[in-house]
């Protein structure tokens, strides 16, 4: 008896095992955390009652974004900002399947692009700019000194895949380089990339100006020649479709306010 | 085994548990582009991913043979202190995040791991990103699969063939071969076809510790992962072949458990 219910236990165990891994660990679903609002706002510095909005924003915003929208809710006593922080193109998929999100923060002009064609948001606009610099583990043991180095076969090189914004801007100042890169690998995203650079499983990666500083100490940053760098711009924009409008107005006039945008400069963001 | 009615209470439970199971692949099966998908599974990026992944898994299984069977008889037979504990470090990577189990083969393998290091050094050997480091990856999160299946089968072994044997005069090497593997054969293969199987679908340990790169350690299940982002249709396209090949190797597999 035992024996034959542990032998129908261990495939089935396998058989969901096999499932979850096929599937991947793919981005987190948004959270139905937008609460609907029962009354009809006018403004919403005004507003006294309870009020939640959801903000989709690039992975690459997250501690930024985090003490920004730390600082809008004491300014608007009663309001509740939520993030969904993933990568652009994952937040634009869940964007046009239907997410209840009220603001669209991307870091690429591209995704951004593809919501305002298909009618789920308008009037973007700009509010930082990004740039990449080359991550190295502390004390550049490749001994990298600019994005030439990317074709040096005997370095151990990591590049964003060529399918998220990092890696595609990182393709663009490669080919401005004329640099043919010898990558050994192609990550998902540009923190697991920072994390291989960051344990020096990697010579060299080219992540955001950004996460360089995130990083701390574990890594330097070596920079890229202006004339080939490319400057990733940020758009940000309310959703056509978004439960708690006003407010996502607000915010976004938050972050592109004299008071936002200083928030975002000390974690490394330039001005648009 | 005979057919019964089953009682009622079990039956909405378990169409609610049958939909849960099969609904998602219902719905996979409903956005796949169907009318391209034969020019979608010629594309490079398909066609290196099912290579690697079919290479990879069939090595991860040999591998887990060699090693693995050992290793169940060891863990049924002997009688060593912590036997207990060995058994479940032994199937940690089951039930572990497999992220988890790829950041540690990074610590103890990669190129700043505890045996990395010294191996990297000496010879300039490293195992990730190569085919080698899949292997291992797909090995480290496999191979348990095969190892408590084996065990398992070990343990409930009747031991008096092996008795008998032993008292006409066979040595312990001959006991093994000739009497415990056959008797374990079903397992072993029962063990393999999981073994492949999971292997098959190992993403989180393979792009942690091996990375990703098309034609050397990009397999099916992260390209799966990375078309998703930009390219949904070749994505699709990847997850049917995945579950077609899947459930080639499972089909057989449950035919066995139902007996026939």
């Amino acid at each position: 008896m035992q024996r034959s219910a542990l032998r129908l236990f261990i495939p089935l165990l396998a058989l969901l095992a096999l499932v979850a891994a096929a599937c991947g660990d793919s981005s987190d679903e948004p959270d139905d955390a937008a609460s609907e609002s029962t009354t009809t706002t006018t403004e919403a510095e005004e507003e006294a009652e309870e009020a939640t909005i959801l903000v989709f924003a690039a992975a690459s915003l997250t501690d930024a974004f985090g003490e920004l929208g730390a600082a809008f809710e004491d300014a608007n006593p009663g309001v509740t900002v939520e993030f969904n922080f993933a990568g652009s193109s994952a937040l634009r998929e869940q964007i046009l399947d239907g997410a209840p999100a009220d603001v669209f923060a991307s870091a690429n002009n591209s995704n951004m692009e593809t919501v305002v064609t298909e009618g789920a948001a308008s009037d973007p606009e700009v509010f930082v700019t990004n740039q990449l610099q080359i991550v190295v583990p502390a004390g550049n043991p490749g001994g990298v000194t600019g994005i030439e180095d990317f074709a040096r076969d005997e370095l151990l090189i990591g590049l964003c895949a060529a399918e998220v914004p990092c890696g595609d801007f990182g393709r663009q100042a490669l080919a401005a380089a004329g640099v043919e890169p010898a990558q050994d690998t192609d990550e998902p995203d540009v923190r697991s990339l920072l994390t291989k650079v960051a344990e020096g499983e990697l010579d060299a990666g080219i992540v955001y100006t950004t996460d360089v500083i995130a990083a701390g100490d574990e890594v330097e940053g070596v920079d890229i020649a202006p004339n080939v760098n490319v400057v990733a711009e940020y758009p940000i924009a309310v959703l056509t479709e978004a439960p708690e409008p006003d407010i996502a107005a607000a915010f976004m006039a938050f972050v592109l306010s004299d008071e936002g945008q200083a928030i975002l400069a000390s974690y490394g963001f330039g001005s648009p | 085994m005979t057919r019964s009615r089953p009682p009622w209470p079990l039956i909405p439970l378990a169409a609610i548990g049958g939909l849960l199971l099969v609904l998602p692949f219902a719905a996979l099966l409903i956005r796949v582009p169907w009318s391209d998908l034969g020019s979608i599974l010629r594309q490079p990026i398909v066609t290196d991913a099912l290579r690697l992944s079919v290479v990879s898994a069939t090595a991860a299984t040999l591998v887990s043979l060699v090693l693995g069977v050992p290793l169940a008889w060891i863990l049924a037979r002997t009688v060593l202190p912590g036997a207990s504990i060995a058994r479940a470090v032994v199937l940690l990577p089951m039930v572990l995040p497999p992220v988890v189990g790829g950041a540690a083969l990074l610590f103890a393998f990669g190129r700043r791991g505890v045996i990395g290091e010294p191996l990297y050094e000496s010879s300039g050997f490293l195992l990730p990103y190569s085919l080698w480091g899949v292997v291992v990856a797909n090995t480290f999160v496999a191979m348990p699969f095969l190892i408590a299946t084996v065990e398992s089968s070990l343990r409930s072994a009747d031991l008096r063939y092996e008795e008998a044997a032993t008292t006409l005069g066979a040595g312990r090497w001959t006991v093994f071969r000739r009497i415990t593997l056959p008797h374990a054969a079903p397992a072993i293969v029962t063990g393999s076809v999981l073994c492949f199987a999971r292997a098959l679908g190992e993403f989180g340990a393979t792009v942690t510790f091996a990375g990703n790169l098309q034609g050397r350690t990009q397999t099916m299940p992260l390209a799966v992962f990375l078309a998703l982002e930009s390219n949904r249709e070749a994505a699709l396209a990847l997850s049917v072949l995945l579950v077609v090949v899947s459930l080639a190797v499972i089909i057989p597999l449950r035919d066995r458990w139902l007996g026939t």
